[in-house]
């Protein structure tokens, strides 16, 4: 199967997500795709607010079957979370699971104004009630298998097909 | 040999001490500790990690410090703390250690924080509850006896990485009553692990223990000259109250030759960090003008102490 291409689709996120951005409007990124399309989104928008970034893993809902993963990276919030509107960013929709986490750590440093999800693939299957604003692409894909964002040495993005 | 403290999969299962954990569960910790650090800074200082876990610290000797911090970790990991004085409770009715284990286990208990005055303590307990087949709590050392404090050795290792980065490049030196410290014991072993290639200890004969150069590091009797060139000075605290007989002359002549003050400092590197594991005594191991100084990191230790003391309790809570 032919996957799409990663650097277009930010592109299209991006104009995609141009008409509905508040001033104050402040991205987002999960660790570690959403991060990489988050900063790529934030100098495509031309956002002056500065860019978050979050690690879920200490709030992920599987911390007692499979207990932390290695390599946590720190969460950066850089700004007030109270009354601001919040993009999240990720790479690739599933289960819902790590927005529900991403949610939960943003209420621990603040009440936002509103949270709004932005990702570059939605590929179905979700387990929890989370709906994204902007999607660049819906693909289905089953669940023997994992897309993964990966970024070259020179920075360039692209999606790869893995097993689950 | 098994270690005890590894599980089946080799994942940590307890923290009883440094010696004979690998290099790789070593900066695993350190590694888990430092996203814990950015917790503190958050509006809401809590994880939800330990949710529904109960914590029991178990000290059956004094120690507010390690104490608190431990309780603070634990609450921060949203666990439910119960604190123990055993010295004040049922071991003074005659019950034994096992006996109050079997009865805390019998309320749930997931794990245990234990501070005891008798070196291998927290080891019994961690046989005993895997005798029992309770291989779901988990135990770990606050300090016993002489033996090992492992969660200050964690800290400051945690320390020396903030400021200094790469172990292997470090001169280290560890002073004062060294006889008396199951800090400096831990410190060594971790520092050993971490690929340090250069420890001292530096101290009074009567202080130094007559083997300590079995376990690879330089002794030093003056001051000045075990401080030449070191990047890293861990200043311990003379422990009077377990001091038996005639150690010492008097605190002032332990501060007039090993106390460190700024002039003995000016022996070590110029971005020398100053460490001390609490409680300071001011004017006997540490001059004020030091401990206050711009060498000091000694309060960081502390805050460094609450995430490597999450990290722990997450990464056991986790096997």
């Amino acid at each position: 199967m032919p996957l799409p291409d990663a650097e277009r689709l930010c592109t299209v996120l991006a104009d995609s997500m141009r008409p509905g951005l508040h001033p104050d409007t402040t991205l987002v990124g999960i660790h570690t795709g959403g991060v990489w399309v988050a900063e790529r989104l934030h100098a495509a928008l031309g956002l002056k607010t500065p860019l978050g970034c979050l690690d879920v893993s200490f709030y992920r809902d599987d911390f007692s079957r499979s207990g932390l993963h290695a390599q946590i990276k720190s969460s950066d919030m850089p700004f007030e979370v109270e009354d601001r509107p919040i993009v999240i960013v990720d790479d690739v929709l599933y289960t819902g699971r790590t927005i529900r986490a991403a949610m939960n750590e943003i209420f621990d440093y603040g009440r936002p104004a509103r949270i709004d999800l932005s990702v570059l693939i939605d590929r179905g299957g979700r387990e929890l009630p989370v709906c994204p604003r902007w999607t660049a692409q819906a693909m289905e894909l089953g669940s023997d298998k994992n897309l993964q964002l990966e970024r070259s040495e020179a920075g360039g993005l692209t999606l790869r097909l893995v097993d689950a | 040999m098994h270690n005890p403290q590894l599980n089946r999969n080799g994942a940590l299962q307890h923290l009883l001490t440094i010696d004979g954990l690998p290099r790789e569960i070593l900066s695993d910790i350190l590694d888990t500790a430092a996203p814990f650090t950015e917790v503190a800074e958050r509006e809401v200082k809590k994880l939800p990690l330990l949710r529904g876990k109960s914590v029991f610290n178990l000290f059956f000797e004094n120690s507010t410090r390690t104490r608190t911090t431990f309780e603070i970790a634990a609450k921060r990991l949203s666990a439910d703390v119960i604190n123990l004085n055993i010295g004040t409770s049922s071991a003074s009715k005659g019950e034994s250690l096992l006996d109050t284990v079997d009865n805390l286990c019998a309320m749930q208990a997931d794990m245990f924080v234990v501070r005891h005055a008798v070196s291998g303590a927290p080891f019994l307990i961690a046989q005993h509850l895997a005798a029992n087949g309770r291989d779901h709590i988990h135990v770990i050392n606050a300090g016993d006896g002489r033996h090992a404090h492992p969660t200050q050795g964690l800290l400051d290792m945690y320390t020396i990485r903030h400021y200094k980065k790469d172990f292997t490049r470090l001169i280290v030196a560890i002073v004062g009553d060294v006889l008396h410290s199951r800090v400096a014991r831990s410190q060594i072993g971790a520092l050993t692990t971490l690929g340090v290639p250069e420890i001292r200890v530096i101290g009074p004969k009567t202080l130094i223990p007559a083997d300590v150069d079995r376990l690879g590091v330089r002794v030093f009797h003056d001051m000045r000259a075990g401080l030449k060139d070191v990047d890293v000075v861990m200043m311990l605290r003379l422990q009077s109250e377990r001091m038996q007989g005639a150690l010492l002359p008097s605190p002032q002549e332990f501060f007039k030759y090993y106390g460190l003050t700024a002039d003995k400092l000016c022996c070590a590197r110029p971005d020398a960090i100053v460490m001390h594991p609490g409680p300071m005594n001011r004017g006997v191991e540490i001059d004020s003008a030091v401990a206050d100084g711009q060498h000091a990191v000694i309060l960081p230790q502390v805050t460094f102490g609450i995430a490597v003391r999450m990290a722990v309790m997450s990464m056991l809570a986790g096997t």
